[in-house]
């Protein structure tokens, strides 16, 4: 089996994707995070480094929380998504 | 009125129904199960005192047989191997199981009882009158409620809201990344070496984390594989590491690669899970509300063990018994709710908690996930080795290993650690 890339592995699972993102990101506040963990510990890779800024998508979340708990600045407003809407697992 | 249908918000709700008492499980996936990721193996004994012989209708994957821990180093593993014919006891046995299949049945449990479920509606507030929980907000529903037993999970917003939320913070969440890798039923059973309705359950310690605080772990289900890494938020953040690749070198590890060969990956999920004890345990009630399961931090990690499901039924049992007692007095103030707390710490959960109170700090012991396993594994080497020199005794291999990497002043200590702890 070779390494899969994230998109490959997201494509796995089922999605209903609400065009409105349920957590909001503070890309201004992120600027001034020297650390920056959402890049680590978000397992969708959500969160990316672009153009020296942090951008997330919500389209592939796990509604694990990691980012959540993670976040040293207060720059992320977390929420479920809305009912019916994110992630369905097959399996789980 | 209980939020969230996983295991401890089923239990909750299926006890209430059972009595004959008027319940509403709601829960914000499209299905029961829907949002939901287990890590663990389920242990028969808390669900059969509640649904006897569950194993014969609910959809467990496989009974678990075979117990693998396994101490990995890049290239080789140590293990202890233990196989029981364990076919004549289902009843204490533990349970592979996925839960978007098993927390349906559950919850259709709870609809057989009288309960009533809804899904796809999510609990976006609490309603308060006179300073207590009086039901919740779900989109523009208000829905009134006597009592609300939040059972919404490790990222508990319901507990969160009424000021009874877990403080999570790196340091006491672990991070499980998980694949279900696809295998026939017949590949399983030969390379596991398994019954047809027999299972392994494998936990590992070492390279699967590169030696960072956390464990890999390997279940058989019937027709696919779990296998995954648990990683404490903090050691992934620390060392700029993310789960995924943890997972990815996990799996291509000499040792796993083989029981995972010919697979095909099928789902890729991720979760929470409370790893702090006792000392993360939040308020659990107030008036007109109680807190159960993950949401609740009611999981147990000693390093032998990462055990939440039964601790999810048995506090999702021991909230409902709570509700009954007060409906009984009509009086679901806090003291009349602190029968929960009561009845918990006369059961294992808080028990087992309490007795492993100093095991979540043990497990800080950045040696357990690096030096030892390394040495195991270098160790077996020079025991298993026959190079035509002289040979040494298993104690002098010892010491000749440990040399430069451990005193053996450091290794009492941590034994002896180990031995309070685990």
């Amino acid at each position: 089996m070779s390494e899969m890339t994230m998109e490959q592995r997201l494509a796995l699972n089922h999605y209903d994707v609400d065009t409105e993102a349920h957590i909001k990101v503070k890309p201004d506040v992120c600027q001034e995070c020297d650390r920056q963990p959402c890049l680590y510990v978000c397992p969708a890779e959500c969160f990316k480094f672009k153009e020296g800024k942090i951008s997330f998508s919500h389209e592939g979340c796990l509604e694990c929380g990691s980012c959540r708990i993670s976040c040293p600045r207060e720059a992320i407003e977390w929420s479920y998504p809305r009912a019916g809407f994110g992630i369905s697992y097959e399996y789980g | 009125m209980v939020v969230g249908a996983g295991p401890a918000g089923c239990a909750a709700a299926y006890t209430l129904a059972k009595a004959g008492i008027e319940v509403l499980l709601i829960e914000r996936s499209k299905f029961a199960g829907g949002k939901n990721v287990t890590g663990g193996v389920l242990y028969g004994s808390v669900l059969n005192e509640l649904i006897p012989e569950f194993w014969k209708e609910a959809p467990v994957e496989r009974r678990v047989q075979r117990h693998v821990i396994s101490m990995l180093s890049e290239k080789s593993s140590v293990s202890i191997d233990f196989n029981t014919d364990n076919s004549g006891h289902p009843e204490s046995a533990g349970y592979t199981v996925l839960r978007a299949k098993f927390d349906r049945w559950f919850a259709r449990k709870v609809e057989e009882a009288g309960g009533m479920v809804i899904t796809g509606s999510r609990a976006d507030d609490l309603i308060w009158e006179d300073g207590r929980v009086a039901g919740i907000v779900a989109g523009d529903d208000k829905i009134a409620a006597k009592v609300v037993i939040a059972a919404d999970g490790v990222n508990s917003l319901l507990a969160d809201k009424a000021g009874l939320g877990v403080s999570l913070a790196p340091d006491n969440v672990n991070q499980g990344v998980k694949e279900i890798i696809k295998l026939p039923r017949e590949t399983i059973e030969q390379r596991f070496n398994v019954t047809a309705d027999g299972g392994a359950a494998m936990h590992f310690l070492g390279f699967c984390t590169r030696g960072i605080h956390g464990g890999g772990f390997l279940y058989t289900n019937q027709e696919s594989l779990s296998l995954g890494v648990v990683v404490q938020l903090k050691a992934l953040i620390e060392n700029k590491l993310k789960g995924v690749e943890l997972l990815e070198s996990f799996k291509e590890h000499p040792t796993v690669r083989e029981w995972v060969k010919g697979g095909t990956p099928v789902e890729y999920s991720a979760r929470l899970v409370p790893a702090g004890g006792l000392r993360m345990l939040p308020q659990l009630y107030t008036d007109g509300m109680l807190v159960a399961g993950d949401a609740a931090a009611l999981v147990l990690a000693t390093g032998r063990a990462l055990e939440g499901l039964n601790f999810a039924v048995a506090s999702g049992v021991a909230a409902a018994e709570a509700v009954k007692i007060a409906r009984e007095k009509d009086d679901f103030s806090q003291q009349t709710l602190s029968q929960y707390a009561k009845l918990l710490s006369e059961s294992f959960v808080l028990q087992d908690l309490m007795r492993f109170y100093g095991a979540p700090q043990f497990l800080e012991n950045s040696r357990l996930y690096g030096i030892y396993p390394e040495l195991a594994c270098s160790l077996a080497e020079k025991v298993f080795e026959v190079d035509g020199n002289p040979k040494m005794t298993a104690w002098q291999l010892s010491r000749e290993e440990m040399k430069g990497k451990i005193s053996l002043w450091q290794f009492v200590r941590d034994a002896m650690a180990a031995r309070k702890t685990l």
